[in-house]
């Protein structure tokens, strides 16, 4: 199972998450944002830039409360909220926003 | 995973006991994994450090030549998850020739505190240890 | 609140045996299975430990039929125990501990 991108050819799992988070780039996201029907928009970019931060930082995709708790003290309490995710996200933030920023599915997202 | 799970419930005493080593096997990752989804219940966790267990909580930490991704970076994380108490017996480095100095500096930030660090690591005896242990409702060991 | 540790490992391959000993408190009980049992045998270094241990000891007689250990081989102060008795002994403590 894989995407093409620029006659690249990108693995991914049987949900669709990459195989190595390596192969990420922008233009990667927008083909994940694609096959979720998400437009991404600055807001969108913001999260899953954020996420992808925090991978880097802790190697690990962290879990929607976790996410929600960490966005309301980065950027408020507008934005660090379910309601504000899920208007992004509507199948689930850390699901799909991890997806299109080309991280493991969060650890016991099920 | 929804927030509405902790009603209704009561919260118990969950220690996770850590006494492997990092990367010749797998427990020591398969009980963080184990944590990082308990977390999600709302329980009054806890995590002890014994035996070669200790050596999970090492610095520098580079598994680059090793094929094996490095997770003590998750560690820094369990604050987040609202993990604040890792236990680490005082003993058990000391017999493998370590301090506390040679482990990494776990904090957590206080919410409720301006979100002020405050040490994860509890360094207690062994004895302390025990009385720790005796004090939980439920333990699940590594 | 009280623990019944359980122990599988031999004590001569690993310290869980010694290591729970330790880490037992009073009114505890542990229960040696499957290879833990031969921390069991008189005049071994595990069984010596046992003496200035907390916690009550117990094994497996099972465990100890099936690798040919007959139960005058057990050291002073270790309570053989059949299947029934480790679901008693299950029962009457808050918590179980597997060390693994």
């Amino acid at each position: 199972m894989a995407y093409e991108l620029d006659g690249q050819t990108i693995e991914h799992d049987e949900e669709g998450y990459l195989t190595d988070l390596t192969q990420w780039s922008e233009g990667m996201a927008d083909i994940l944002a694609k096959d979720e029907g998400i437009e991404m928009t600055d807001e969108h970019w913001e999260v899953v830039n954020f996420l992808r931060e925090y991978y880097d930082e802790y190697q690990i995709a962290p879990a929607i409360r976790v996410l929600v708790k960490a966005l309301k003290k980065t950027m408020g309490k507008e934005k660090g909220s379910n309601k504000y995710l899920y208007t992004l996200f509507p199948y689930g933030p850390a699901k799909q926003a991890c997806k299109i920023a080309g991280l493991p599915k969060p650890t016991g997202c099920i | 995973m929804s927030e509405d799970m902790e009603e209704g419930g009561t919260v118990k005493k969950f220690m996770y006991m850590n006494r492997k080593a990092p990367y010749g096997t797998i427990y020591a990752l398969e009980a963080l994994e184990v944590v990082l989804i308990g977390a999600a219940f709302d329980q009054d966790v806890s995590l002890a450090f014994i035996d070669d267990g200790v050596f999970q909580l090492t610095k520098d930490q580079n598994t680059d030549d090793i094929g094996i991704k490095n997770f003590s970076p998750a560690f820094r994380a369990l604050g987040d998850y609202d993990v604040t108490k890792l236990y680490v017996e005082k003993e058990s480095l000391a017999e493998r020739g370590l301090t506390q100095d040679d482990l990494m500096d776990l904090v957590w930030e206080d919410e409720d505190d301006d979100w002020a660090e405050k040490p994860s690591i509890i360094m207690v005896s062994r004895d302390e240890m025990k009385k720790v242990l005796g004090d939980q409702d439920v333990i699940m060991s590594f | 609140m009280s623990i019944l540790h359980t122990v599988n490992k031999s004590p001569f391959q690993k310290n869980d045996f010694s290591s729970c000993l330790s880490h037992a408190n009073a009114g505890d009980a542990v229960l040696l299975i499957e290879d833990g049992v031969y921390g069991a045998v008189s005049g071994t270094e595990a069984a010596k430990q046992i003496s200035s241990a907390e916690a009550s000891v117990y094994v497996l007689g099972g465990d100890l039929a099936a690798r040919g250990i007959a139960s005058d081989k057990i050291a002073d102060g270790i309570t053989v125990v059949g299947y029934d008795g480790f679901v008693d002994l299950a029962a009457e403590h808050q918590a179980v501990n597997s060390w693994l």
